[in-house]
């Protein structure tokens, strides 16, 4: 059997505040397979940031276990590739000095790391844009552009906090296909996290359902739609019941 | 590029600074023109009154008659400017590096931040004109206390400035400088530094407007040259075209100085003065 890329076992998380103890995690198991899509969706406030923070290594749980790649369970820090919500580009860095900043972070000299982000730059559509500051971006590109510095930490998991949830609706659609375009070139694993179920379904091989606070997994779903996915997809009737399914569990009535 | 309905396409959106309507030499001149006239208004109704008023030129000199004070201490004026000028930039310089010696300290640790932030604060309330005597008869009539006094009056505004531009860095920059594996000098020198960049010429602006006056307070005190000297020798003589000599020199070596940390901000941080611009809506033809 496979060892799971990613796997959580009984993992809970409080935070204590000035007043009062919020449980954000409860008894979270999850694992995912090397080169799986995983979303994970769930009400505001479900922990889901909390769970990246986990992944990440920025938090410890309080109790249970996280493991990447089977063995490596304390240290995470570095191991998984952070795309948080926000772009969180630095404004004084132009796109190029951006991006690389992870290779900046790690010691690979500045040569050989600009090498790397400019073979990398017409696949993000940045190629135009290496000298320009982030102000001059639009939404979609500095995404695009987050992405890039995310890949180019050159990590085998790929954890996206709602990247695509301050875009447009348009925007948003190039982006998802533009993205599964990327996940199939560089071969890993990706966790994403949303609040759009169609989003969720569209881009998963599964969608993992989180509850409201505290957060524990209620349901795990295997998205019954063909790779490539096309965006006519979402017309078919297997995607309709899947949305409903979905929704069911999120306890939304339909 | 101006129909904003292109902006929908995802590579089209970029917002081209030079590509804005009005040329360059206009701008500058609209910037340029309203205080240029201003001053002139103002030269003007101060020759006109001191000349039809029938003040005398001991209580009112005009500006003329300024202008000539000037002409004729020239080879008193030179000197005087080099040596305060001189000690300015030597207060300038220690108050720059004490001021970024103290905010980095006070975001290394709480516990430094609680000691020293008073110790600040109380250097800002002493009494300059108290404590220029003392130092005076401490280190006598040379250089040394007139940079002290500069670098009083100036390591304030430096210290605080760059103490709010390091904690001005976003958190979530260094978190994610912290997924990345970054080690603490590196979120220093990748995220907080260039984070306090804007607040640190902030405080220098100030800094450099106060420096002057400090330097000239501390020569009129003791001194045994300088713009100060020169000022208080005019006082005593009841020069009065003198005192406004002075009065107009040190006012525009503190604009020169001004200004020339004006230009090297623009110069060095153009991401952040560019986002300024483009966040206001010149360029977009709105306005």
């Amino acid at each position: 059997m496979n060892v799971p890329k990613v796997e959580l076992r009984n993992v809970s998380k409080t935070f204590f505040g000035a007043r009062r103890q919020i449980k954000a995690l409860e008894n979270v198991s999850l694992s995912v397979e090397p080169r799986e899509f995983v979303t994970i969706i769930g009400p505001s406030g479900s922990g889901k940031s909390t769970l990246f923070n986990l992944i990440v290594g920025l938090l410890e749980p309080d109790t249970g276990d996280i493991c990447i790649d089977g063995d490596v369970c304390q240290d995470r820090i570095s191991r998984v590739g952070y795309m948080p919500q926000r772009d969180l580009l630095l404004p004084w860095r132009n796109v190029v000095d951006n991006v690389i900043l992870p290779q900046e972070v790690l010691g690979t000299p500045h040569e050989i790391a600009r090498k790397k982000a400019f073979e990398l730059l017409p696949l993000f559509g940045l190629d135009e844009f290496a000298d320009a500051y982030p102000f001059a971006l639009s939404g979609g590109m500095r995404q695009r552009a987050a992405l890039l510095r995310t890949i180019l930490s050159e990590k085998e998991v790929m954890l996206l906090d709602e990247p695509f949830g301050a875009l447009d609706a348009l925007t948003r659609k190039e982006l998802q296909d533009w993205l599964l375009g990327v996940w199939r070139k560089f071969n890993q694993t990706f966790i994403f996290i949303t609040h759009d179920v169609e989003e969720a379904l569209y881009l998963g091989d599964r969608v993992i359902v989180l509850s409201s606070r505290p957060g524990t997994v209620v349901h795990s779903l295997e998205v019954n739609l063909p790779r490539p996915r096309r965006q006519g997809m979402v017309a078919l009737p297997e995607f309709g019941q899947q949305v409903s399914e979905l929704l069911e569990k999120l306890g939304v009535s339909i | 590029m101006n129909d904003p309905s292109s902006s929908r396409t995802i590579d089209s959106a970029l917002r081209q600074p030079e590509a804005r309507s009005t040329p360059k030499v206009l701008r500058w001149s609209r910037d340029v023109t309203p205080p240029v006239l201003l001053m002139l208004f103002v030269l003007a109704t101060w020759h006109v009154v001191s000349l039809r008023s029938g003040l005398s030129a001991f209580i009112l000199p005009s500006p003329t008659q300024v202008l000539q004070a000037a002409w004729e201490t020239r080879d008193l004026l030179g000197p005087a400017i080099g040596t305060t000028m001189i000690e300015t930039v030597i207060g300038l310089i220690v108050a720059i590096l004490l001021g970024i010696a103290f905010a980095a300290a006070m975001d290394f640790s709480s516990f430094l931040r609680r000691a020293l932030y008073p110790i600040l604060v109380t250097s800002q309330t002493v009494q300059i004109l108290a404590i220029a005597p003392l130092l005076i008869i401490w280190f006598g009539f040379g250089l040394l206390p007139k940079v002290i006094i500069v670098v009083l009056v100036c390591f304030f505004p430096m210290a605080v400035s760059t103490a709010d531009g390091l904690a001005s860095a976003d958190p979530d920059h260094v978190a994610l400088l912290k997924t990345m594996g970054a080690k603490r000098s590196q979120i220093w020198r990748l995220v907080r530094l260039p984070s306090a960049l804007p607040s640190f010429f902030s405080g220098l602006r100030i800094a450099v407007t106060y420096s002057v006056v400090g330097a000239t307070i501390g020569e009129w005190v003791g001194g045994s040259a300088g713009l100060g000297l020169y000022m208080l020798r005019s006082k005593n003589a009841l020069a009065t075209d003198q005192v406004f000599v002075a009065i107009v020199i040190t006012s525009a070596l503190s604009i020169g100085l001004f200004a020339l940390i004006y230009f090297l901000e623009r110069a060095l941080l153009p991401w952040y003065y560019s986002a300024q611009r483009t966040e206001h809506w010149e360029g977009t033809g709105i306005f």
